[in-house]
């Protein structure tokens, strides 16, 4: 096309110009890219956490049960026996253990630390966690029914209390009663919100009701259930629900007093978040990408009035007003895609580099760099787009001049 | 030693047209609205122009000369009268059409050349083409480097405006205007920059034009000896004709006599 090699050879005569020109638009679209970058990193971290916790897990809490807006108090809903019957009467489930929450210090010997998390479980835990131990055993039905008082300890509690002996025999105390340590956890490193997952002691859920507890109900916080496999985690669900309304007495068209939640919904609520927060940073870059739009404008506006007696004398020798109008509309979209394709090329560098920092200041996360190619094309068009709406007003104004008076310009 | 130039293919329309008039301008107006003033450039100018005419036109500055010429050449439009170019009325046209006429039917030299800054001769003489209907690009090339050979700058091709003399200059917009073919080549005191030899190389060249190719020429001049070259004067003064004649001197004192009356 003839207009496009007079737009080329007209930016190739002022290049200063013509970089002062892109900057804006490069700086836009290096941020958007690596906004976007760094959110789908971000994404994918998400995700993979949660192929970590297995991705066909089933968790069922206790609700308060709600009547007519009021809320009824009284004891969790949600028990061991409930728990016990949806492992053994649901097809689907493969695996359920009930989790039961504890607090308190370990001691051993003269050390004593405080565990970020303490379980009561059942034997299935391990499965359904899909957490292999590293040493030692986990405890049986046995352990279960007897209130044995024996734990599990994560990596963590290895380090602080152990140092390099071995733990596997020892005893530790735990609110004063004396617990033998029979299994010790791999290392699971931290999870999705930054907490350390190591930092963990396992008991029987039932040592902890009666023994920690002192309690004789068997009411559990939460169970946590695991599906054949993923393609049977909605049986996996409606047979749950409908085991625990059947078990509960619930009629139809009352509310239940358990949920029932898979941690794909979970994960996509996250990733919804993720999303946004994405499309929030990406919204952010793409103002500046406006503001170097309006650079171009600007700086094309400037152009216009200094090339006047280019303009006319073009149009003296028969350049028709559409002709000028192409030829800076032209320009402005090659200086904006030249500036998109730059600032692209920044943008995955400065991602590169910011998830290199992400890494290395946050040590144990494992960001991957996400460089996508719809977003790279999206960009390139964006910039494109903001060339043709930035460069549209300059260039009408150009071919709006008069002949005459663009030669007589000085 | 300038030209050996060989006949343009003129225009067939144009060849039918030559007992008719080319240009037909009746009782052309122009009126400049500064707001405060209104300053009438034109004051009613009725003037035929035939094909192969060689045409003089002279008059004391502010009389109107520029003012008609950009009108001819189809850069300017009249306030109010009728301007047909080869039987065509060139007021009603549309911005494109008159760009189209300007590329096509008419070379325009002006007195400070107006070629493109820093672009090279072969470049600037190409530009017509450039807006010209699918010339191809070795085509373009081809017919410039020929057009800057004619007019004797076949050795400055990859000059700038910058690194030529005024001459040049004017020669490269003369390779400029001619290289469409026009069939009315017009000059608004194309030597009016240049030095009295050069001037007379650039009028001879407007002259081999005119009667080797049988282009017609209108020249704007404040030098007598060239308006001697034309073979029709034109004598303008506060935007109206006052002498139409082959005749320099007689044109020449009328614009004096005149002057005269005017200022007792
Ligand atoms: N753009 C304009 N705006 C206002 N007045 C103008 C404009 N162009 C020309 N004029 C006026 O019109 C009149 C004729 O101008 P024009 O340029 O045609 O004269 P000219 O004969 O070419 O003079 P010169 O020999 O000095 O070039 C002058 O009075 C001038 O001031
Ligand atoms: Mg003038």
């Amino acid at each position: 096309m003839l207009t496009f090699r007079v737009a080329i050879r007209a930016l190739a005569k002022n290049k200063m110009r013509a970089g002062l020109t892109i900057l804006g638009v490069v700086i836009g679209i290096a941020a958007v890219t690596t906004m976007v970058s760094i959110g789908q990193s971000a994404s994918q971290m998400v995700q993979s956490q949660f192929e970590m916790l297995g991705t066909n897990v089933i968790v069922v809490r206790p609700a308060s049960r709600r009547s007519g807006g009021v809320q009824i108090a009284g004891m969790p809903s949600l028990t061991a026996r409930d728990v016990e019957a949806i492992r053994t009467e649901c097809p689907s489930v493969m695996a359920a253990t009930a989790m039961v929450r504890a607090g308190g210090q370990v001691i051993y010997g003269n050390t004593n630390w405080s565990p970020s998390e303490m379980w009561g479980v059942g034997p299935d835990y391990l499965t359904v966690r899909n957490w292999p131990l590293r040493h030692g055993g986990f405890f049986t039905e046995r352990d279960v029914s007897s209130a044995a008082k024996v734990c599990v300890i994560g990596q963590t509690l290895v380090r602080e209390l152990f140092q390099t002996s071995d733990p596997l025999g020892q005893t530790i105390r735990i609110a004063n009663i004396p617990f033998e340590v029979i299994g010790v956890l791999e290392p699971k490193g931290v999870n999705l919100f930054g907490q350390e997952q190591d930092n963990i002691v396992l008991m029987p859920y039932t040592t902890v009701r009666k023994r920690l507890q002192g309690s004789e109900f068997d009411h559990v916080h939460l169970a946590m259930v695991s599906a054949r496999s993923m393609q049977q985690m909605s049986d996996a669900q409606n047979e749950i629900t409908h085991l625990l309304l059947e078990r509960h007495r619930i009629h139809p068209g009352e509310p239940a007093d358990f949920e029932v939640q898979n941690t794909d919904e979970f994960a996509r609520v996250l990733g919804m978040i993720t999303g946004t927060m994405t499309m929030l940073l990406a919204s952010i870059a793409g103002i500046s990408l406006i503001v170097g739009g309006v650079g171009i404008m600007n700086i094309m506006l400037v152009s216009v009035t200094e090339r006047t007696r280019e303009i006319g004398i073009r149009m003296a020798v028969g350049a028709r007003p559409k002709d000028i109008l192409r030829q800076f509309l032209i320009e402005a979209v090659l200086l904006s895609c030249i500036g998109g394709l730059i600032g692209f090329a920044l943008g995955v560098a400065a991602s590169t580099g910011l998830t290199m920092l992400i890494n290395t200041l946050s040590s144990g996360s494992e960001w991957q760099v996400v460089i996508s190619v719809p977003a790279g094309i999206i960009a390139f068009l964006f910039a494109a787009a903001v060339g043709i709406f930035f460069g549209y007003y300059p260039a009408r104004r150009a071919s709006r001049l008069d002949p005459i008076e663009s030669l007589r310009y000085e | 030693m300038l030209l050996s130039m060989h006949r343009f293919a003129c225009d067939e329309r144009d060849e039918a047209r030559i007992s008719m008039a080319l240009i037909e301008l009746r009782d052309i107006r122009k009126i400049y609205d500064l707001g405060e003033v209104q300053v009438e450039a034109l004051r009613g100018v009725s003037l035929d122009i035939h094909q192969g005419e060689h045409l003089a036109l002279v008059g004391p500055s502010g009389s109107g000369k520029s003012t008609l010429m950009n009108m001819v050449g189809c850069l300017d439009r009249p306030t109010s009268g009728s301007y047909r170019l080869a039987d065509e009325e060139v007021g009603n046209l549309t911005a494109d059409r008159r760009a189209r006429i300007r590329n096509r039917r008419i070379g325009f030299v002006f007195q400070n050349f107006n070629l493109l800054a820093r672009t090279s001769a072969l470049e600037n003489v190409e530009l017509p083409l450039l807006y010209a209907a699918s010339v191809s690009a070795r085509e373009r090339r081809r017919r410039a480097i020929a057009m800057l050979e004619r007019v004797g700058l076949g050795d400055r091709l990859g000059h700038h405006p910058g690194q030529l003399s005024g001459g040049q200059q004017q020669r490269v917009a003369i390779a400029r205007a001619l290289i469409n073919e026009p069939s009315l080549l017009m000059g608004d005191e194309p030597t009016g920059n240049l030095d009295s030899r050069t001037s007379r190389e650039v009028i001879e060249l407007f002259q081999r034009l005119n009667e080797d190719n049988g282009i017609t020429v209108i020249l704007v001049t404040h030098d007598p000896e060239i308006a001697r070259n034309a073979k029709r004067i034109i004598a303008l003064r506060d935007g109206v004709i006052v002498q139409d004649t082959p005749d320099i001197d007689l044109a020449w004192s009328s614009l004096h006599s005149q002057e005269q009356e005017v200022e007792p």
